[in-house]
């Protein structure tokens, strides 16, 4: 086989991150070809080189043995490469055949190009009807738009970023079988994606991207899933800490919580169970979109499941909402700081009083406390440092970090039993990160139990006490952070554990 | 091409003046088509928006047009700002003057200083339960709030004349269809000697410093703001949003209701089909003109009611026609839409090509 693509010391350095160093690496004609590698790792910026979106610093690229450096989409798709993003640009008001017309550079007659969309959309395997309303369509079917906007132009090189994300188990299947044709008939696909077992299945070669640095090069097939998840992650995993952990008595238990999918794309929890202790920091890992959001929701309150899936000091709290949880001392902090944790056009004063009007008691029937509110979120702000000019600031003018600070800060600050924090370091910078840890260390300390949802592997062995992985809406056994080595995790990240497994972990933990 | 990009900040200044903007912006345009169809524009406009509070039986005749206004937007407001858009009060205002009615009709012949509160009980229970049923199927069907409340509205309307037609027609009225004349225990105290400013107008008061005090200073006026501004988080704080639909769409209903009863009770004295003259529909822009806040609101009803006793009189003294008042208050709303389109937005110009 030849080479189709080749990278050779690709570099790009945006302010204050290297975001590629010295990429090389080269695609082949008819190959399908991975791009793995966890979120922030690179494989955006590389992909944005090759389609001509931004420029390398360094390095040079060949196109079938020619050189090649796109000043432009335009002159991507020329060359031969076509990309379908995970963020479609499609026009909901537009028909099918319209949508693909203001894509092409030189597009043939209506009539005609819906004929030719009709011819290739089934030849692949992905029927269209060129004079439907986009709007109309599910997301899978625009994501065939997007695809066979891309065939018409007969590229030599298809990029696609995260395709699965948006479908589901049948598209997916369908869309493989798209590739596997593509490939047999000499296109060369550069596939995206940290789902591994994905990759296992259809890929031919895997480059594993990590902080911008080519770090293996595989054939997948001969891999397996945590041999991949140890080389995305890496192998310099920090130490846990050593902290006086002595657990004392339960305070939450989880048994058998399962909630049911939200919506086509959202994932279930399945039978998750285990006991949480005073004094123990709970570490749950896990790739991105494994019910880590529906895991949150179900703790939060914002859904309910039956009463006795979670216990709270053994009583069944499941079917509460979130005001009682925190009445009863369960408090959590999403994921989504504006938006979700924080409303973003209101004040500092306000948001504080989003969660804090009964623990902090700031209201008296039903009226407003002005006093203790102003008092609650100075308060907020001096003891996590949240660098503002005062309360009442819109939580939208507020830096991430801050902002982060100021939402953790408002839990911590109300005494919880438990407190559940879903990536409360993402987009923080270093300082913030550390001073957020030592907070929920200390509450720790102070007796509370604390589960901390991460992807960030390194913070999780910094401060756990125990860890467990989310995959696919079901939770590994819990186990002590300390001892725990890549092979392991990895294991537990591709969700290599059985049923037996799980009843083992409620049994014993 | 042009595009609109949203501001960085938006001065508060800014957002507090535009809506004298939009009243002067109107003036002008209003003025321009006074001139088209050939009349003097600034005796128009002088006769629309100066002359009535200049004449006290015209300020007399403001503050009574004022009060079904502002008691409504009132209601609108909690709304409004929850995200829920109750476009059909004037459905509400009929029910609620329908029902309140029934009982006057009921008692027509027994007088009773229990009579009056009785009317505002079942004209407030007639307009909420009128909006109970938009709110029951947004809440169990997801059905579209807007479409159902403002198709209610013409229901209603055809109901009060099948009512007045058939079962509260005057038995002595020649079959005219309108109720018996309400005797004086069924109508609104007057407050003002001489004039048909009644009690509704202190009530309409009051709603407005309570709905102050509900709106900034209850967890009540914290959630209906929270719901609107940020709905995930207004389910992480706890809100059950389906209650708070129900509440903010029952309160609605209930002003409404409250306004139709008074304007029957009050300066109609009779239950009539001409009962709807759309202050159901005027009440939505005099609580966007009025920023849904209580204290805007009372202004911009006050602000409405002038154009309406001033549309009169130009349609009186200059030939104007009627519906001139009509398109007068829609570009009120346009200019105002307009204005805060463009202090939220900037227009930018991008160029064609790369996505």
């Amino acid at each position: 086989m030849s080479v189709l693509l080749d990278l050779d010391g690709i570099t790009k350095t945006y302010p204050g991150v290297k975001a590629n160093d010295d990429v090389s690496f080269s695609i082949e004609i008819g190959e399908i070809h991975a791009l793995l590698g966890e979120n922030g790792a690179g494989k955006s910026t590389l992909v944005k080189m090759i389609y001509g979106l931004a420029r390398p610093d360094a390095g040079a690229m060949h196109l079938g043995g020619v050189a090649y450096a796109p000043h432009g989409p335009v002159a991507a798709r020329a060359a031969g490469v076509a990309m379908v993003f995970q963020h479609f640009s499609l026009f909901e008001a537009l028909t099918v055949a319209e949508n693909i017309e203001l894509g092409m550079e030189n597009a043939p007659p209506r009539r005609e190009l819906a004929q030719r969309i009709r011819e290739v959309s089934a030849e692949y395997g992905l029927p269209l009807e060129p004079d439907r309303l986009i709007g109309d369509l599910s997301v899978g079917i625009r994501q065939r738009v997007e695809i066979v906007r891309c065939l018409l132009q007969s590229p030599r090189l298809l990029i696609m970023d995260e395709p699965t994300s948006v479908l589901t188990p049948q598209e997916v299947e369908q869309l493989f079988a798209t590739l596997t044709k593509l490939r047999a008939e000499g296109v060369s696909i550069l596939y995206i994606s940290h789902k591994l077992d994905e990759i296992r299945q259809l890929c031919d070669r895997a480059t594993i991207l990590r902080g911008g640095k080519v770090v293996a090069t595989c054939i997948p097939a001969q891999e397996t899933a945590r041999s991949m998840a140890g080389m995305m992650i890496g192998q310099e995993l920090a130490q846990p800490s050593v902290r006086d952990f002595s657990p004392g008595e339960v305070l939450l238990e989880l048994e058998g919580l399962s909630l049911p999918a939200a919506g086509q794309f959202g994932v279930a929890l399945h039978g998750i169970g285990f006991r949480l202790r005073a004094g123990e920091i709970l570490g749950i890992g896990g790739v991105a979109g494994n019910g880590q959001d529906e895991f949150l929701l179900a703790l939060s309150g914002e859904r309910r499941v039956e009463p006795r899936m979670i216990r709270l000091a053994g009583r069944p709290i499941g079917g509460r909402g979130p005001e009682v949880r925190r009445g009863a001392g369960l408090l959590t902090a999403p994921e989504e700081r504006l938006g979700h944790a924080a409303a973003p056009a209101m004040t500092l004063a306000e948001n504080a009083l989003l969660t804090g009007r009964r623990r902090a008691g700031l209201t008296q029937g039903g009226f407003l406390r002005s006093g203790a509110i102003g008092a609650f979120a100075r308060r907020i702000i001096a003891d996590f440092d949240v660098r503002t000019p005062g309360i009442e600031t819109l939580a939208r003018a507020l830096s991430g970090g801050n902002l982060q600070k100021f939402v953790i800060g408002r839990e911590v600050l109300q005494a919880p039993s438990v407190l559940v924090v879903n990536q409360p370091t993402w987009g923080v910078d270093a300082h913030a990160a550390a001073q957020i840890r030592g907070a929920l260390q200390a509450l720790a300390d102070g007796g509370a139990g604390v589960i901390v949802i991460s992807q960030d592997l390194d913070e999780l062995m910094e401060i756990s006490d125990t860890f467990a992985v989310l995959a696919n809406g079901r939770m590994s056994p819990v186990r002590p952070a300390t001892g725990l080595d890549i092979e392991t995790i990895g294991r537990m990240m591709g969700g290599a554990f059985g049923a037996a497994d799980a009843e083992f972990s409620h049994a014993s933990a | 091409m042009l595009r609109l990009e949203p501001r960085t900040s938006a001065s508060p200044l800014v957002e507090a003046i535009t809506p004298v903007g939009a009243v002067i912006a109107t003036m002008v345009a209003g003025g321009c088509l006074f001139a088209l169809l050939g009349k003097n524009p600034f005796e128009a406009i002088h006769m629309i928006f100066v002359a009535p509070l200049l004449d006290p039986y015209s300020r007399s005749e403001m503050l009574i047009k004022a009060t079904p206004l502002v008691l409504i937007a009132l209601g609108l407001s909690f709304g409004f700002r929850a995200g829920v858009w109750n476009i059909g009060a004037e459905g509400q205002y009929v029910m609620g003057g329908l029902a309140g009615s029934a009982v006057a009709l009921a008692f027509w012949n027994v007088e009773g200083a229990w009579l009056l509160p009785l009317m505002v009980l079942a004209g407030m229970a007639g307009g909420c339960l009128w909006a109970m049923i938009p709110a029951v199927l947004k809440v169990r069907f997801n059905a579209n709030e807007i479409l159902v409340s403002l198709m209610l509205v013409y229901v209603a309307g055809l109901f009060l004349s099948a009512m007045v037609s058939g079962p509260l027609k005057d038995p002595q009225g020649f079959n005219f269809p309108q109720s018996r004349l309400f005797h004086d225990s069924a109508r609104l105290p007057v407050l003002l000697e001489g004039s048909r400013v009644h009690v509704g107008v202190l009530v309409a008061l009051a709603a407005v410093v309570l709905a102050q005090v509900l709106l900034h200073r209850h967890m009540f006026g914290f959630n209906v703001r929270l719901l609107g501004q940020a709905p995930r988080a207004a389910a992480f704080s706890g809100v059950n949003a389906n209650r708070l639909t129900v509440i903010c769409l029952a309160l609605s209903g209930s002003l409404a209701g409250l306004a139709g009863i008074f304007e029957v009770a009050g300066p109609i004295g009779q239950l009539q089909p001409s009962l709807p003259v759309g202050y159901g529909f005027t009440a939505i822009i005099v609580a966007f003109l009025g920023r849904l806040s209580p204290i805007g609101i009372l202004l911009a009803g006050l602000v409405m009611a002038l154009t309406y006793i001033g549309g009169e009189t130009a349609q009186f003294a200059l030939g104007i026609p009627k519906a001139a008042i009509s398109v007068f208050q829609g570009m009120l709303l346009f200019f105002l839409l307009a204005a805060d389109l463009l202090t939220r937005y900037r227009i930018a110009r991008i160029r064609r090509g790369v996505v």
